[in-house]
């Protein structure tokens, strides 16, 4: 198999143009015929399904949610950026497009980033225009704060809540479309496959969560914005219902998944307190800005921090990388953490935190200043641990928190099954092998609100004056006896151990080999341990309650069902790529100094697996990246 | 920590509810408490009997899934948390919890300590947005906004649409969230054009599903983002205002 | 999905019938008509005062009252337009709060088994029984001193003797327990009332919002005091004829 992105002709700034006007377009009187799913309503479902709405399309949405209103996307808090240049540092287009490729390890691909970039600038304006509440100057004009990796300022923010809020306007204006009827929602409605047939994706099959009915849904086309897969380590920082299933699905359908081993670990999370913590919270990366990291330098240290000399402290940041010291981008920052602590140097009740400590900036600034600045983190640690920050050092581990591996899509963002798109975290994205901080959002809605409604017109054009395959046809029968077989796959098993077991197992073993230092042994072991834990949890998983009914064990354990074959797939990917990059680091490839060693020569591309049935091994297909604007080089933080 | 808890158990919208009891010996004090639920679901499951249901996604008080009674108060004892953020060290030792659904017409309870929120999505159907087409925006610079409204609009913005206001008002009464939406978008000079269209039919919306307020103030109190009660004077005069001017005119506030 | 029902699609109706139709705008009803009924509790409590100024001076004062207009209307008019606006002030107030209780009973789904406040009052708690005290109260008071209505009033009630009649109710002494119990109804229901009001009228502001608990407070004691003071006073022997 061939991957064609699709990148338009022409000069990085005209591509858009280009390709924009190459389109053909869809008459407004047209529209109206054609019928789009819409899968996941988090920044950008919500963003393209209301997008869709106003053009005029027949949207459905579907989330397993509640209501649109409370999509993972809603936690994130630190912001989101654009090259607006308000602040006349020398932002521009081309240097938040550089930051990307660098910052992702020049593993993304040029267009679809310059793209990223110019349309930055465009998100702002709607949300704010949409009641956006992001912070202001004095004189009322909008504010930036720096983010890791870049020495611009350019991070838009509305407190620690951007994603709430911006997800919030994404959420009403969809409601505007619901009200107005161009969108029918359909919460708690879960996807459970993808149907396939004409060699393209003609709907979806869905399960209702209140009343356990399977269902059927046909459109023109079909988009999953569906977000990441994190969650397969068990302990993330993604919301607990975040799950891979739909894009899994579309996996097994016949799209491809790209890099699925490009995992980012977030450094500055609050460890794990105990064996039955469900999931890790994040503080945002801000604190390293004030606070600085340290370990004891004794072995096995059993007095309490204050106790501890300032010589017995070993601020290893500051030592190992005196020119960015702690302020190190995020891989670099994780690993080093765990170095300490996988030294025997962890403090806390489970040795496993290094410690961020504000002391000295408390010393200097007055406690006043910290408060202010980081006030309602202090207190979310406070509210967790029960320490108070002010006083005793915080603990801080790294932890799961974004992938940037995802499903395979081109320069219009569908996948390589014809109709299927995909956008947000749930496809293979711009950022190579890292994400930059306030990245996440930015693409989200850059995709939803300006992408994607406009590259679908290419596929819809094709096909007007068709209907949507009726649901009655045998391929949705087909897909349906599957789902139902395997929800009575689960229900049957009546085993002896809980979902949340496996669930915790599995993590442990891709936490272990496929986390932050990963080897080739590793992760062959892993390779031989996820299917024999797979067999295992089919066997012994245990079920009560009925499919008819809301049952939420049910529906974790359908999730974690297709994280056992995603964590082998992401094993694989992990052990086929011999170089170090971005947060996929292999301890066989580093400098002589243990930092990550790219290699350019041989990786410099995007690794896309396709199914081939169960049993049989996937198969790469290999996607070179071409840098015509850049020049690959090595990120160095001494 | 060993506990005992005093569950709603009901099995679907329309069937008879009643309270149960579950003892939960050998809890973590630094467990949450959802994760507490975790544990007793758990040991539920394996001795046969169906774990409760109930809501939680982001478990850092932000989605606004969680949210639960308990002993009384919506989201618990402590004071602008969600229940998610609640930690058992606030909880004594051998303690009886009781734990209950959201009550309100308007919340209908759906399974256990689930109940269907769907109304306040009705409510911001009604009008709780800024008509703007995607595209459509000026530059955003174009609009200044005095960073005192800015920070005033994030603090009614900044509601996760949990229902504890709903759950915890004698009344069952949404107006602190009612006024929470409408205050983000009427502060906002973006939101003029809309303003009075927007708060008369987002009213009459909330008023179909939700009792009226008699300024109790126990809302505010369970809020866990503490919304201001102010908000909700800031509701009560944008209605009126909206049925006594003149539509035509609506420009000039 | 969701078994929540859309809402259902409303008639509109001219405009004051409109505003009255939502709960809105019933409080505001309910807020103006009580700040009516405040200003009437308050005048009348302060021409009670007169009461301690001997016979004469009550008399001259419930005179004044049917002259008020002075000779621009025809004597004892303006009085009956203030009652009428008072009786229509009462019956709004009194609609509106019996229709909010039913839709708000109506919007409950079911009891709590376990219940802790954190913010209601035991006055905001009890505005209907209050309420209702204070109507009853009414009611009775009517009978007592303005139409003369045996049992209530008493066999010496004389129509215009204010003092006299005054003097005579308050010596019985369950007569005097019932006024000071309902008062006290009345001081509950205004102290949530009169803080309550600012918010249903939509009136905040930073400058102010801290006073509005301590204006209630204060309205509430001086009404009490002085409305308790009567037939305490009378009780006690202070007023006697
Ligand atoms: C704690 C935290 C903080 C963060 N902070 C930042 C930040 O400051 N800046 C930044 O740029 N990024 C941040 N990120 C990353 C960013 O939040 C996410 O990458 C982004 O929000 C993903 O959005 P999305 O729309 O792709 O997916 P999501 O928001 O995850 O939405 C997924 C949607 O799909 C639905 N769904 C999924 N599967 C199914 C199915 N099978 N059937 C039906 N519906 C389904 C869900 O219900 C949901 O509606 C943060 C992430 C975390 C975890
Ligand atoms: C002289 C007598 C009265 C005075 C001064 C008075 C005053 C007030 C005031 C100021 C309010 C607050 C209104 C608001 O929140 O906007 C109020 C509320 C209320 N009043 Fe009265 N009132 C009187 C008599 C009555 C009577 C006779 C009844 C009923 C039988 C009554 C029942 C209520 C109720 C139930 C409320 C609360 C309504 C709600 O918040 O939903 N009141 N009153
Ligand atoms: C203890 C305190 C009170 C005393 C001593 C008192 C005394 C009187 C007297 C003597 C009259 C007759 C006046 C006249 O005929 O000219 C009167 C009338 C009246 N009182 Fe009171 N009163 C008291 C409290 C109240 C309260 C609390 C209310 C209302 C809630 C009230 C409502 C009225 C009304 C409606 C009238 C009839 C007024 C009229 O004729 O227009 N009174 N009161
Ligand atoms: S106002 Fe507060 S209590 Fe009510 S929904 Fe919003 S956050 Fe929850
Ligand atoms: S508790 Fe209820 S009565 Fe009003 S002030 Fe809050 S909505
Ligand atoms: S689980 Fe999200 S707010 Fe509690």
């Amino acid at each position: 198999m061939q991957l064609d992105a699709k990148t338009p002709e022409g000069s990085l700034g005209e591509k858009w143009d280009n390709h924009r006007f190459s389109i053909p377009l869809v008459a407004p009187p047209n529209r109206r015929k054609f019928q789009v799913i819409v899968v996941g309503t988090g920044l950008a479902g919500a963003a393209a399904a209301a997008t869709l709405g106003e053009l005029g399309y027949n949207v459905k949405t579907f989330t397993y949610h509640d209501s649109n209103r409370r999509a993972h996307s809603i936690a994130a808090q630190g912001g989101i950026n654009a090259s607006k240049n308000y602040r006349n540092d020398g932002d521009s287009d081309y240097r938040l497009f550089y930051d990307t490729i660098k910052g992702g390890d020049y593993r993304s691909r040029e267009a679809n980033v310059y793209r990223l970039a110019q349309v930055s600038g465009e998100i702002i304006d709607q949300a704010t225009a949409q009641g956006v509440p992001f912070g202001r100057e004095y004189g009322g004009l909008l504010a930036n704060r720096s983010f890791g990796g870049v020495q611009v300022s350019r991070t838009f923010y509305a407190r620690g809540q951007t994603g709430q809020q911006l997800l919030l306007g994404a959420y009403q204006a969809l409601a505007r479309q619901i009200e107005a009827g161009t969108v029918t929602p359909f919460n708690r409605c879960e996807m459970l496959d993808l149907v396939v047939a004409d060699g393209r994706a003609v709907g979806i099959v869905v399960r209702d969560l209140l009343t356990g009915e399977i269902g059927t849904h046909s459109a023109h086309a079909v988009v999953l914005a569906t977000g990441g897969y994190s969650n397969v380590y068990f302990l993330s920082t993604n919301a607990k219902a975040s799950n891979a299933t739909a894009i899994w699905r579309a996996y097994r359908r016949g799209a491809l998944f790209a890099n699925p081993c490009f995992t980012q670990i977030h450094p500055t999370c609050i460890p794990q307190a105990d064996e039955f913590q469900s999931k890790l919270t994040l503080m945002s990366e801000s604190l390293r800005n004030d606070g600085r990291i340290w370990v004891p330098v004794q072995f096995d240290e059993t007095r309490p921090a204050g106790q501890i000399p300032e010589d017995e402290r070993d601020y290893y940041l500051e030592r190992r990388y005196p020119a960015f010291g702690n302020l190190v981008p995020r891989d670099v920052a994780s690993r080093a953490a765990k170095k300490e602590v996988d030294a025997g140097k962890g403090m806390g009740p489970m040795r496993n935190g290094v410690y961020l400590d504000f002391a000295d900036a408390i010393g200097r600034l007055g406690r006043d200043t910290i408060e202010a600045r980081y006030g309602n983190l202090f207190e979310m640690y406070e509210r967790i641990t029960g320490e108070d920050p002010y006083e005793v050092p915080m603990r801080i581990y790294p932890a799961p928190h974004y992938t940037m591996g995802g499903l395979w899509v081109d320069y219009d963002l569908m996948t390589t099954i014809p109709g299927l798109y995909t956008i947000g975290e749930a496809n293979f994205s711009d950022h190579g092998a890292n994400r930059l901080g306030a990245s996440a959002l930015m693409q989200g809605l850059a995709d939803g609100y300006f992408i994607l409604p406009n590259t679908i017109a290419a596929y819809l054009s094709e096909h007007l004056g068709t209907d949507p395959m009726p649901t009655d046809h045998p391929a949705f029968a087909a897909v349906v006896s599957e789902v139902e077989d395997r929800v009575q796959r689960l229900l049957s098993a009546n085993g002896s151990r809980t979902v949340d077991w496996f669930h915790r197992e599995l993590g442990k073993i891709v936490w272990e080999h496929c986390g932050m230092a990963r080897s080739a042994v590793g992760l062959e072991k892993a390779l031989v341990e996820i299917p024999v834990l797979e067999e295992e949890f089919f066997a012994d998983v245990k079920i009560v309650g009925e499919g008819d009914s809301l049952n939420q064990t049910l529906e974790k354990a359908g999730r974690v069902a297709d994280y056992f074959q995603l964590a082998e797939l992401m094993c694989r990917d992990a052990v086929q790529r011999e170089e170090s990059c971005g947060g996929h680091f292999r301890v066989e490839y580093t400098t002589a100094e243990g930092e990550a060693k790219r290699n350019d020569d041989e990786f410099a591309f995007v690794a896309a697996w396709q199914f081939e049935g169960d049993g049989a091994e996937p198969c790469l297909v290999e996607e070179p990246l071409e840098f015509e604007n850049v020049e690959l080089k090595t990120r160095s933080y001494k | 920590m060993d506990l005992t808890l005093r569950v709603w158990r009901q099995e679907g919208p329309d069937r008879p509810g009643a309270f149960e009891e579950y003892p939960a010996p050998g809890i973590s004090s630094d467990a949450s408490f959802v994760e507490m639920l975790d544990i007793v679901n758990d040991r539920l499951t394996l001795e046969g009997r169906e774990p409760i249901a109930f809501e939680h996604d982001c478990r850092e008080g932000i989605c606004g899934s969680c949210g639960v009674m308990i002993n009384g108060r919506a989201h618990g004892p402590q004071k602008g948390t969600a229940t998610c953020q609640l930690h058992m060290r606030k909880f004594a030792d051998g303690e009886v919890i009781t734990v209950e659904p959201w009550r309100a017409a308007g919340f209908p309870i759906l399974k256990d300590l689930v109940v269907d929120r769907t109304a306040f999505d009705r409510i911001i159907e009604a009008g709780g947005y800024i008509m703007v087409d995607t595209g459509s925006a000026p530059d955003a610079n174009l609009i200044p906004v005095p960073q005192e409204a800015a920070e005033a609009v994030m603090d009614a913005a900044a509601c996760i649409g949990c229902g504890a206001c709903v759950a915890a008002c004698p009344n069952s009464a949404a107006q602190l969230f009612t006024a929470a939406k409408v205050a983000h978008l009427n502060l906002l000079p973006q939101g003029q054009p809309e303003r009075f269209t927007r708060v008369e039919s987002m009213v009459e919306t909330m008023e179909s599903f939700f009792g009226s307020c008699s300024n109790h103030g126990e809302c505010e109190q369970a809020c866990p983002k503490s919304i201001s009660l102010d908000f909700i004077a800031l509701l009560n005069r944008d209605y009126i205002r909206a049925k006594w001017r003149n539509p035509r005119l609506a420009a000039r506030h | 999905m969701t078994i929540t029902k859309d809402a259902p699609a409303r008639r509109r109706y001219p405009w004051p019938i409109e505003f009255y139709r939502s709960a809105v705008g019933k409080k505001w009803v309910m807020a103006v008509t009580g700040i009516a009924l405040l200003g009437y509790i308050v005048a009348h409590m302060l021409g009670n005062l007169k009461v301690y100024f001997g016979p004469e001076e009550i008399k001259q004062y419930g005179e004044a009252l049917r002259d008020l207009g002075g000779d621009l209307v025809p004597r004892t008019n303006l009085l009956w337009i203030l009652r009428i606006g008072l009786l229509g002030a009462a019956l709004l107030h009194i609609h509106a709060a019996y229709s909010l209780t039913y839709t708000n009973w109506k919007a409950r789904g079911g009891r709590y088994r376990e219940r802790d406040y954190a913010a209601v009052t035991y006055a905001s708690r009890t505005m209907r029984l209050t309420g209702t005290v204070v109507l009853l109260f009414v009611l009775f008071h009517l009978a007592d001193f303005t139409w003369g209505v045996k049992p209530a009033a008493t066999s010496e009630f004389f129509r215009g003797d204010i003092y006299a009649n005054l003097v005579a109710s308050f010596e019985r002494l369950p007569v005097a327990v019932f006024y000071v119990i309902a008062n006290l109804a009345l001081g509950l229901h205004i102290y949530h009332g009169t803080w309550s009001l600012f918010q249903s009228l939509g009136w905040s502001h930073p400058r102010f919002n801290r006073w509005r608990r301590w204006l209630a407070a204060g309205l509430t004691l001086a009404v009490v005091a002085i409305n308790l003071s009567f037939p305490i006073a009378v009780q006690v022997g202070i007023l006697e004829i």
